[in-house]
């Protein structure tokens, strides 16, 4: 092999092996560097896009017709192998930076402390805010939540602890997984028909949006519940049968504190998950000018339905509507990354010291 | 089936007045056949274990030691599909009776598993009050204390652990997370304790300390062990039973049982023999 023809005084040792060193990859790495920029050069303005994408795919190449050379042929692959993966995500990363970039970049136009104090109510100019949005966006979620999160975990207790292997379960749990895949918008029109056979056409309401998301939110809680009791050794079950203890007192003091974590995780997620809902909140919560406290009576306004009011009715100039819109966009995203924090930290608190 | 009981109700009836005069719990096994859904894992045990001693039941794997200890405290039906036919007389009470709550069973007949499990949620003395606590009965704080001092003592594990209650219980060796799981199991005050294969995930150390254990609880408990450690079962035990199978597919059954002294010196039958000599498996 050439490797070994290439380092004759090291030919004595049959587990010792040329490596390329951190200033020669690195070498590579700015030789795809150029040839990236080169890419664009004759067109003559930077494109960055071909830039990146041309370098990544250079350097993939690059290191492995270099390892390949030095250290031989399983490295060469290896280094390929990991060149093409870390590109791969760098390709992925790449729009989710830009995502974040172009959000904060024109939501911060106005994200000042009017715009969280300040309804709509009365606004033609570039003043306004989102106090009633965030309002109804708490409440909203906070209705699905209460109504999923014990649908949601009764039903996973059951999955996980009761009906194991049972046809009513199966069924469920087929069922489950269809209402996964239904569009928001079904759950949003559903919403909307149950409340006007209820209440008459053209109501519109916390509740209705409330019951939308619900039947977007239960399956995934049911979802990342029944999992995370399925993660709960059986031996803590039989441990706690062994005792004399219950069933169902078995399920409270053993296997649900022993799974609590990633329950608490699963239901932060799933309320991440219908937060920035927009199509079946249009429907059945509608729009508002003003605060509305009372989710059973009248329209209420939440931070998806805002932003897109804003973006397709902006008004004039039609930069009023679109900062505000963007700045909206901006605040959900921290609210999503919020939760994701706050799951974080429940779910390590949480967590069975000891759990092997 | 040399040691199959000859005359059943009379034992049944034995052990009856045993316990009514204090002398401890006789179990009786009539007829036990056990199932795993159509398969049947286990046929045909009888056997009397003696109150206050150590039983050791041995025999190569897969020939339902553990199936058929688990059938001694009901927990075999927690299984998808599991039961059992025959009858498990305790006291003179078939634990398969009509009308009894295998909840009340396992009360009464404790049960040390294979891997040591702590509750991960738990404390150390957490873990010893659980089938206390869990079985809402509510114990004041000094009882409380007592109780965890007790059960650890009787575990051999309170001096280890004394400072450090209120730690959770996996962070301890195993050795001592099976004997904190000893400690939790007699916490409950059963009056049998089934152990399975208690020492087969130590090191000699912690072996040595739960055979030692074992032995201050004979004088307590009625003890059953399942262990593939001839050398332990010839340790601890005064009765042996030797299990075995005739091939995969088959039940297990019980090739015979006897003082622990006389199946390692001279058994009856060949295959226990073969086993004890290590020529089988
Ligand atoms: N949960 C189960 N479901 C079905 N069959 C089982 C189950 N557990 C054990 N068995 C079967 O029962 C037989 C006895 O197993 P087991 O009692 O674990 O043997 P041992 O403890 O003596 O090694 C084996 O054939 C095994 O495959
Ligand atoms: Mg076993």
């Amino acid at each position: 092999m050439t490797v070994t023809e290439q380092r004759p005084t090291q030919h004595a040792s049959s587990i010792t092996a040329n490596r390329l060193t951190r200033v020669q990859t690195g070498a590579v790495l700015a030789g795809a560097v150029v040839v990236g920029a080169l890419s664009w050069l004759p067109s003559g303005s930077p494109n960055w896009a071909r830039w990146i994408i041309v370098g990544l795919v250079s350097y993939c190449i690059g290191i492995y017709v270099v390892s390949r050379i030095v250290e031989g042929r399983r490295q060469g692959l290896d280094r390929l192998m990991r060149a093409v993966v870390t590109s791969a995500f760098a390709v992925v990363a790449m729009p989710l930076v830009s995502l974040l970039w172009t959000v904060v970049e024109r939501g911060t136009n106005r994200f000042d402390v009017a715009f969280f104090t300040d309804t709509m109510r009365g606004v033609t100019g570039a003043e306004g805010g989102i106090y009633h949005a965030i309002v109804g966006t708490m409440i909203v979620t906070g209705l699905a939540t209460i109504m999923s999160v014990p649908f949601g975990l009764f039903t996973a207790i059951y999955l996980a602890e009761y009906g194991h292997g049972t046809k009513l379960a199966k069924a469920i749990q087929s069922m489950v997984d269809v209402m996964t895949g239904i569009p928001s918008i079904v759950a949003g029109l559903f919403a909307y028909a149950m409340f006007e056979m209820i209440f008459g056409p053209g109501t519109r309401s916390g509740i209705a949006g409330a019951v939308a998301l619900t039947v977007l939110m239960t399956p995934v809680v049911v979802r990342s519940s029944e999992e995370m009791l399925r993660l709960v050794p059986n031996e803590l079950r039989e441990a706690a049968y062994a005792l004399g203890v219950p069933k169902w007192k078995t399920i409270v003091k053993v296997v649900l504190p022993t799974a609590i974590a990633g329950i608490i995780t699963g239901v932060v997620l799933s309320i991440a998950r219908v937060i920035g809902e927009t199509a079946p909140l249009l429907v059945t919560a509608g729009l508002a000018q003003g605060v509305n406290w009372n989710p059973f009576d009248g329209r209420m306004t939440t931070l998806p339905v805002f932003t897109y009011y804003q973006y397709v009715q902006p008004g004039v100039p039609p930069s009023n509507g679109q900062d505000r819109a963007w700045a909206a966009a901006l605040v959900l995203i921290i609210i999503v990354m919020v939760l994701f924090t706050v799951a974080r930290i429940l779910s390590s608190v949480l967590k069975p010291k000891g759990l092997r | 089936m040399t040691e199959s009981v000859d005359t059943p109700i009379s034992d049944v009836a034995v052990a009856a007045l045993d316990a009514e005069i204090g002398l401890g719990n006789r179990i009786v096994v009539e007829n036990l056949n056990i199932y795993y859904g159509d398969f049947l894992a286990v046929r045909d045990v009888n056997m009397v274990i003696e109150p206050r001693s150590v039983t050791a039941l041995i025999g190569p794997s897969g020939c339902g030691k553990s199936t058929f200890i688990r059938s001694l405290n009901r927990m075999h039906e927690v299984i998808d599909g599991a039961r059992v036919e025959g009858s498990v007389y305790v006291d003179g009470e078939d634990l398969y009776g009509p009308g009894v709550d295998p909840v009340a069973v396992r009360r009464k007949v404790g049960m040390v598993f294979q891997r040591p499990n702590p509750f991960p949620t738990m404390s150390i003395a957490d873990n010893v009050l659980a089938g206390k606590r869990l079985n809402s009965r509510r114990i004041n704080k000094s009882e409380a204390e007592d109780l965890v001092e007790k059960s650890l003592r009787g575990a051999n594990l309170w001096e280890e652990v004394k400072d450090r209650l209120d730690k959770p219980g996996s962070g301890l060796s195993g050795g001592q997370q099976q004997r904190l799981c000893i400690a939790r199991a007699i916490a409950v005050e059963p009056e049998i304790l089934l152990m399975d294969e208690p020492c087969s995930a130590l090191d000699p150390i912690s072996t040595l300390a739960i055979e030692q254990l074992m032995n201050e609880l004979k004088s307590t408990y009625t003890i059953v062990i399942v262990t593939h450690n001839m050398q332990q079962a010839a340790r601890v035990s005064s009765r042996t039973a030797f299990f075995t199978i005739d091939g995969t597919g088959q039940p297990g059954y019980v090739v015979e049982m006897d003082d622990t002294d006389v199946m390692f010196s001279n058994p009856k039958q060949q295959s226990t023999i073969d086993y004890v000599t290590g020529r089988f498996g």
